[in-house]
C-alpha cells in the first residue's frame, strides 16, 4: 500500500446558503488514477477546485504531502504557501484558459522562467518536449486563436505539465469540445496515466472515467455516495443513487 | 474680398508656436490623462468601498459638468483660495482630469474584460497575484484598451483649443492673434483647422500602430 498523497476530511464548501459540499472524505494515494463522476450540481468541480483552493473550504481539512493545504494563516503568508503548493498541483479547466497573448511555447514556459525553477534555455527545451509529447511540436509559435479546441486544451496539458507537478487536476477538460476533438485529448491524458501520473479526473465521459481510471467517486449532492474500482461501480453499482445515475447516462 | 492665402507665409511664426503650444499641452495631458486613468480605474476596482466612493464621486463630478467651467475653476478658481496657476499649468491640470476620469471608465472595462477563467490559470501555476496581474492581466487589458483610448487622445487634441480662453497661445488663439492683425478670419481658421487635421492623421496613425502591436495575437 503507497502513501496518500491527498487526503481530505470532512471537506465542507458553502456559497453564501447554498451548501455545495456537505462532508467529503477521500484518499489519492501516489500515481492513483481517480474519476470523480456525478450529475452536475453535485460538487464535483468544487471539490477539485477546493484541492488547490481556487476554491476555500468552509469546514474540514485537505492534506497535500503532509501539509495542511487550507491553513489559517495571514494573508500575505496564505498566498505565499498556496504559491508553493499550487506548483506541485497541476490544473486543466475545461474552456482551457490559455494566455490568449502568449503562443503556445510561451505559455508552457511562462510559470517555470517566472518562478525561476528553470533558466529560459532550459525552459525552452524542455517546453518544446513537452509540446512534442502532447503532439504539437509543429503548433510551437501559434497563438490559442490559431489552434483547434483539442490543440488548445492539449497545450494547457502541457502548459501544467511543465511545472512537474505532483499530482493532475482535470476539471472536464474535453466537455467543451468538438466530439471529434475529444479523441486527442483523451489520449494525453490516457498516456500521462500510463506514466503513473497521479490524476484526479472530473467528468461527464463515463467510457473515458472507466476506461482511464483504476478508482471512481461517485458523487452526489455534495457527498460521496459510492465508490470502488471502475469495474464495480459501472458494472455493479450497490447505491441506489449511482444505479439511477448510470442508468440516465450510460 | 475673395480668399488669399499668400497671406499666410508672413504669420508662420504664430502658427509655430501655436502648433508647439498645441503639441505640449496634448501630449503632457495626454500622459497625465492616462496615468491618471489607470490610477482612477485600479481605485475603482477595489474592493472596500471606502476607497471606491469617493473616485466615483469625483468621476461623476467631472464627467456630469463642462470642460470650459472645469478650466475656468482650476484658472480662476484657485486663485482665491492661494494657489496661483499659470494658463498652461492649469489648462493641463483641467484636461488632465477631465480626460483621466473618461479613461480610467474605459481602462476599467478593460481590465474587468479580461476573463477570471485567466487569472485562475495563472494562480493555478503558482504565479503571484501580482504576477497574473503583470504578466497576464495588463497585455490583454492593454490590447483591448488601445482603440477606445485612442479615439480619446484624439477627442483631447481637439478639446484643447479651449485653453486659448485662459489665454494659453496654442493653435486656436494663435489664429485669432493672427487674425486681429490681419482682419482675414477665414485663412486663418482654415489654416489652423488644417493643423490640427494633419497633427490628427498622425495621431491616428500611431493609433493603428500601437492597436497592431498589442493584439496581433488575435
Amino acid at each position: 500500500m503507497s502513501e496518500n498523497l491527498i487526503e481530505i476530511r470532512g471537506l465542507k464548501k458553502n456559497f453564501g446558503d447554498l451548501a455545495v459540499l456537505k462532508g467529503i472524505d477521500m484518499n489519492i494515494r501516489k500515481g492513483q488514477i481517480v474519476a470523480l463522476i456525478g450529475a452536475s450540481g453535485s460538487g464535483k468541480s468544487t471539490l477539485l477546485r477546493t484541492i488547490n483552493q481556487l476554491e476555500e473550504a468552509t469546514a474540514g481539512e485537505i492534506w497535500f504531502d503532509g501539509q495542511l493545504v487550507n491553513q489559517d494563516l495571514p494573508h500575505r503568508a496564505r498566498e505565499k504557501h498556496l504559491n508553493q503548493l499550487r506548483r506541485e498541483i497541476g490544473m486543466v479547466f475545461q474552456h482551457f484558459n490559455l494566455f490568449p497573448h502568449l503562443t503556445a511555447i510561451e505559455n508552457v514556459t511562462l510559470a517555470p522562467t517566472m518562478l525561476k525553477l528553470q533558466n529560459k534555455s532550459d525552459a525552452l527545451t524542455s517546453g518544446k518536449a513537452l509540446l512534442d509529447k502532447v503532439g504539437l511540436a509543429d503548433r510551437i509559435d501559434h497563438y490559442p486563436s490559431q489552434l483547434s479546441g483539442g490543440q488548445k486544451q492539449r497545450v494547457a496539458i502541457a502548459r501544467s505539465l511543465a511545472m512537474s507537478p505532483q499530482v493532475m487536476l482535470f476539471d472536464e477538460v474535453t466537455s467543451a469540445l468538438d466530439p471529434e476533438l475529444v479523441g486527442e485529448v483523451n489520449r494525453v491524458m490516457k498516456q500521462l496515466a500510463q506514466e503513473h501520473m497521479t490524476m484526479i479526473i472530473v467528468t461527464h465521459d463515463l467510457r473515458f472515467a472507466e476506461d482511464v481510471s483504476d478508482h471512481v467517486v461517485f458523487l452526489a449532492d455534495g457527498l460521496v455516495v459510492e465508490e470502488g474500482p471502475p469495474a464495480q461501480i459501472f458494472a455493479d453499482p450497490k447505491h441506489e443513487l449511482t444505479q439511477s445515475f448510470l442508468k440516465q447516462v450510460f | 474680398m475673395g480668399l488669399d492665402f499668400s497671406i499666410l507665409p508672413e504669420y508662420s511664426d504664430y502658427f509655430l508656436t501655436g502648433t508647439l503650444w498645441t503639441l505640449a499641452l496634448t501630449a503632457l495631458s495626454m500622459f497625465f490623462s492616462i496615468s491618471g486613468g489607470i490610477l482612477f480605474a485600479v481605485l475603482q476596482l477595489n474592493r472596500h468601498a471606502i476607497i471606491r466612493w469617493p473616485t466615483s464621486f469625483i468621476a461623476w463630478l467631472f464627467m456630469g459638468t463642462p470642460l470650459l467651467l472645469q478650466l475656468f475653476l482650476v484658472y480662476f478658481g484657485l486663485v482665491q483660495i492661494g494657489i496661483d496657476l499659470n494658463a498652461f499649468v492649469a489648462g493641463v491640470i483641467a484636461l488632465s482630469l477631465h480626460f483621466a476620469v473618461y479613461n480610467s471608465d474605459i481602462i476599467r472595462s478593460a481590465i474587468v474584460a479580461v476573463d477570471s477563467g485567466q487569472v485562475e490559470a495563472a494562480r493555478s501555476l503558482g504565479l503571484s497575484n501580482f504576477q497574473a496581474l503583470r504578466k497576464i492581466i495588463v497585455p490583454q487589458a492593454v490590447a483591448n484598451v488601445t482603440p477606445a483610448l485612442g479615439n480619446m487622445m484624439i477627442a483631447l487634441l481637439k478639446e484643447s483649443a479651449l485653453v486659448s480662453v485662459i489665454g494659453v497661445m496654442e493653435l486656436t488663439l494663435s489664429a485669432q492673434r493672427a487674425i486681429s492683425d490681419s482682419f482675414r478670419p477665414f485663412e486663418f481658421y482654415i489654416a489652423a483647422a488644417a493643423i490640427y487635421y494633419i497633427i490628427n492623421l498622425g495621431l491616428e496613425q500611431a493609433v493603428h500602430f500601437a492597436e497592431r502591436r498589442t493584439a496581433r495575437y488575435r
